[in-house]
């Protein structure tokens, strides 16, 4: 007999799953949504991505030496980050542009709060927003599609914000990605692909990323232009109560399914999330039809990491045994 | 609840095979939630089997007896598999066997019609009969419940994976247990009875749906921990325990089929319980079995009646893989919780690195009790007890299965356990 047993806590037995296999399935996930960005925008894609992973990858490297603690730039998270930055980016940047966003997003969103689990706001979406903030110019100048029949280089939002009138887009288009935008967002066919897959997989639920659609859906339908409420001198100005190009333009899918769904920043029940999921479908509307950014994506998100503390408190599950 | 891998099937086919007496018996002197018997022999006494030789005057206690007839060569600290450590009598055997029973069994027949509750509560008692599923509590107690109750539960779910003990007693001693059932059922005067069997265990179902007419057998779904308490009463009842109570507080008690086995014998046999079903299993015994073993057999002798050893086992678990105890050493003997002695090899038996909660939620979806363990054990790091208590921390019922979803290897049961002492304090 062993003269030392292992003797630990019960239970003995434990799942075949890890933080590190939940962080490389997403970025599987992510690969289709990837290659036609890539396709639709060219090689110059293909650098940004890698640039953004690379940097984060490097900064998480570097904070965790300089910090003396174990370096875990291979659990996956990192790479995550990197990914979600540079898919949130349009293709023709400076090359530094994404290394920047990465740093900051590794540095300054997950490194500053204590690393992996400890950050309440996804750190992509910080890093987006500081390039947002900084660089906007480089941030909202988007290359139109290279190898489908380009139509405008300016992304369907954009051009609805602006009043002007978008023209020869279908939903067809803006499904498979014929449309300005950045890297990450444009092709919804490839996100929905990698989504199922998560869904089936069981990485994510429907509570949140349903939820966020079907509420952006519904508010801009009833409140967009030629919606329930708008006045019909202006009809024809825009795309009224048209729900689907909403949800089919801008970051949505990207943010809904793969950014709002983050475990670290979105509330732990089911009713928490679907909660956050409203939260987060009203604000990117009302951004979107009456704020001053044609996209709100990012804002929302953000804005429902910081509710999630408060979520979370009031939406404790009924324990066995007691009442609600 | 969560489907678990059962490994099963190592076990399950085999009858229960009675385990040659061992030399030496080490006989712990608390085998029961409760006080701690005081030894009632010396050292050179000569016993005989089923001999009370430790008993207390307590209301919550269960005398213990000897499992072997010979002499008592210490009464001394010994590992167990519980409590670390605790006070042991040590029989040595002298392979007779002798025993003290003073009337046949088959005289008690008609007899046993007449037996009072009281009367039978009192053999129960006097017989040492504990729940014997794993948390020893005193039966006695439990057949004397202080408010009267209406429905009673046998529970053979059998939910935690590798032990078969249960099943092969469920289908070797149907009429046995129905007996058993009987007499509990009229210690209770309860009007309901069911039988909870989990559906991976067929023919045990068939086994006592042929002879059923009094009670339900109820088949239940094969998830983890269909087998506890609050989970079976709400799976078969629809109710709820409330927070704090127990189940006789709304007219419910749950026996498992081991229990109402050993209450037939003590009372049918005059047999007090002196030996036990175990199922010795893990990857690394070469022949599992399910063997009848005498309460004290050092865990040791049935590992070597199940060798030659295919590798060195890494860790030795008595009770089931989700909530059963690592032992630190193979000199445990085997007590009435007992239900299974596994060995796990190296692999198996190690585990990764702990990594911080990402808040993924598997265990708030995954708790059966619905509590958000992943907060309570961030309390119970922080030794915040008022948090850990308004998370519910006390109504944990330890089942691990948080602690098995968990992608980030947080000890979740280790630090709510802690919690848990830490409220009640």
């Amino acid at each position: 007999m062993k003269s030392k047993l292992i003797v630990n806590v019960s239970p003995h037995l434990h799942k075949d799953e890890s933080v590190s296999k939940i962080m490389w399935m997403v970025v599987i996930s992510l690969i289709p949504a990837g290659v036609a960005g890539v396709l639709i925008f060219g090689l110059d894609a293909l650098w940004v991505i890698l640039l953004g992973i690379v940097s984060a990858l490097i900064t998480e490297w570097i904070i965790q030496l300089l910090t003396k603690r174990r370096v875990t730039i291979l659990d996956g998270s990192a790479f995550l980050t990197g990914l979600l930055l540079a898919y949130n980016l349009p293709a023709k940047v400076p090359f530094w542009l994404p290394v920047v966003g990465s740093f900051f997003a590794i540095a300054i969103g997950k490194q500053v709060f204590g690393g992996l689990g400890q950050n309440i706001f996804n750190p992509a979406l910080v890093g987006r927003v500081f390039l947002v903030a900084s660089w906007p110019k480089y941030m909202t100048t988007f290359t139109p599609p290279q190898n489908f029949d380009a139509i405008t280089s300016a992304t369907p939002l954009a051009i609805i914000k602006e009043g002007r009138i978008l023209e020869k887009i279908s939903y067809l288009n803006l499904f498979f990605g014929n449309r300005g935008g950045c890297i990450g967002e444009v092709c919804i066919f490839a996100l929905v692909l990698g989504a199922l897959f998560l869904f089936i997989r069981g990485y994510i639920s429907w509570h949140i990323p349903i939820t966020y659609t079907v509420v952006v859906g519904l508010f801009t339908y009833i409140f967009g232009q030629k919606g329930l409420f708008t006045p019909p001198l202006r009809a024809g100005a825009g795309f009224g109560g048209d729900w689907l190009l909403h949800i089919l333009s801008g970051g949505l899918i990207l943010g809904a399914f793969f950014m709002a769904t983050d475990y670290v920043t979105s509330p732990l029940t089911r009713c928490g999330q679907i909660i956050f999921g409203i939260g987060c479908g009203l604000i990117t509307a009302i951004i979107r039809l009456w704020g001053g950014y044609p996209e709100g994506v990012s804002y929302a998100i953000l804005m429902m990491n910081a509710a999630t503390p408060i979520i979370d408190r009031y939406t404790k599950n009924r324990i066995y045994g007691t009442k609600i | 609840m969560v489907r678990l891998e059962e490994h099963k099937t190592e076990a399950e086919n085999k009858a229960i095979e009675k385990m040659p007496q061992p030399s030496r018996v080490y006989i712990p002197l608390s085998q029961h939630l409760g006080k701690i018997c005081s030894p009632e022999v010396k050292i050179g006494d000569s016993v005989f089997v089923g001999q009370r030789i430790g008993s207390v005057q307590a209301h919550v206690y269960a005398p213990v007896h000897a499992s072997v007839s010979g002499k008592v060569t210490f009464v001394q600290d010994w590992p167990h598999p519980a409590l670390g450590r605790c006070k042991a009598i040590v029989i040595e055997s002298d392979g007779k066997d002798n025993n003290s029973r003073t009337y046949e069994p088959t005289n008690l027949r008609t007899e046993i019609g007449e037996f009072t509750p009281e009367k039978i509560k009192k053999i129960v008692l006097e017989a040492g009969i504990v729940g014997m599923g794993g948390a020893s509590f005193p039966t006695h107690i439990k057949l004397n419940p202080p408010k009267p109750v209406d429905t009673l539960i046998i529970n053979g779910a059998e939910c935690e994976p590798y032990l078969t003990g249960d099943y092969r007693l469920m289908v070797e001693k149907t009429k046995e247990i129905l007996q058993g059932i009987e007499l509990v059922a009229r210690c209770l005067g309860v009007k309901q009875i069911y039988i909870a069997i989990e559906d991976n265990k067929p023919e045990a179902i068939k086994q006592f749906g042929v002879r059923s007419s009094q009670f339900l057998v109820k088949v239940l779904k094969s998830q983890y921990p269909q087998g506890g308490e609050k989970q079976l009463i709400k799976n078969i009842l629809g109710k709820e325990v409330p927070s704090g109570k127990l189940p006789f507080d709304i007219g419910i008690v749950v026996h498992n089929v081991a229990t109402v086995f050993a209450v037939y014998e003590a009372v049918y046999l005059n047999k007090p319980l002196y030996e036990r079903v175990v199922t010795v299993t893990g990857s690394c015994i070469s022949n599992p079995k399910n063997l009848l073993v005498r309460i004290g057999t050092p865990i040791k002798d049935l590992i070597d009646f199940c060798g030659p050893l295919k590798e060195e086992p890494a860790k030795i678990i008595i009770g089931g893989p989700m909530m059963g105890i690592a032992q630190f050493s193979d000199k445990v003997p085997v007590i009435k919780s007992t239900t299974g002695v596994l060995l796990f090899n190296e692999k198996e038996a190690s585990f990764n690195e702990e990594l911080p909660c990402i808040r993924c939620g598997a265990c708030v979806r995954e708790c059966p009790i619905f509590l958000m363990p992943t907060l309570i054990s961030l309390a119970s790091q922080k030794e915040l007890w008022s948090q850990a208590k308004i998370y519910g921390a006390s109504d944990c019922i330890e089942c691990g299965l948080c602690n098995y979803v968990c992608p980030a290897n947080i000890r979740l049961v280790q630090n709510i356990k802690r919690a848990k002492l830490e409220v009640i304090r």
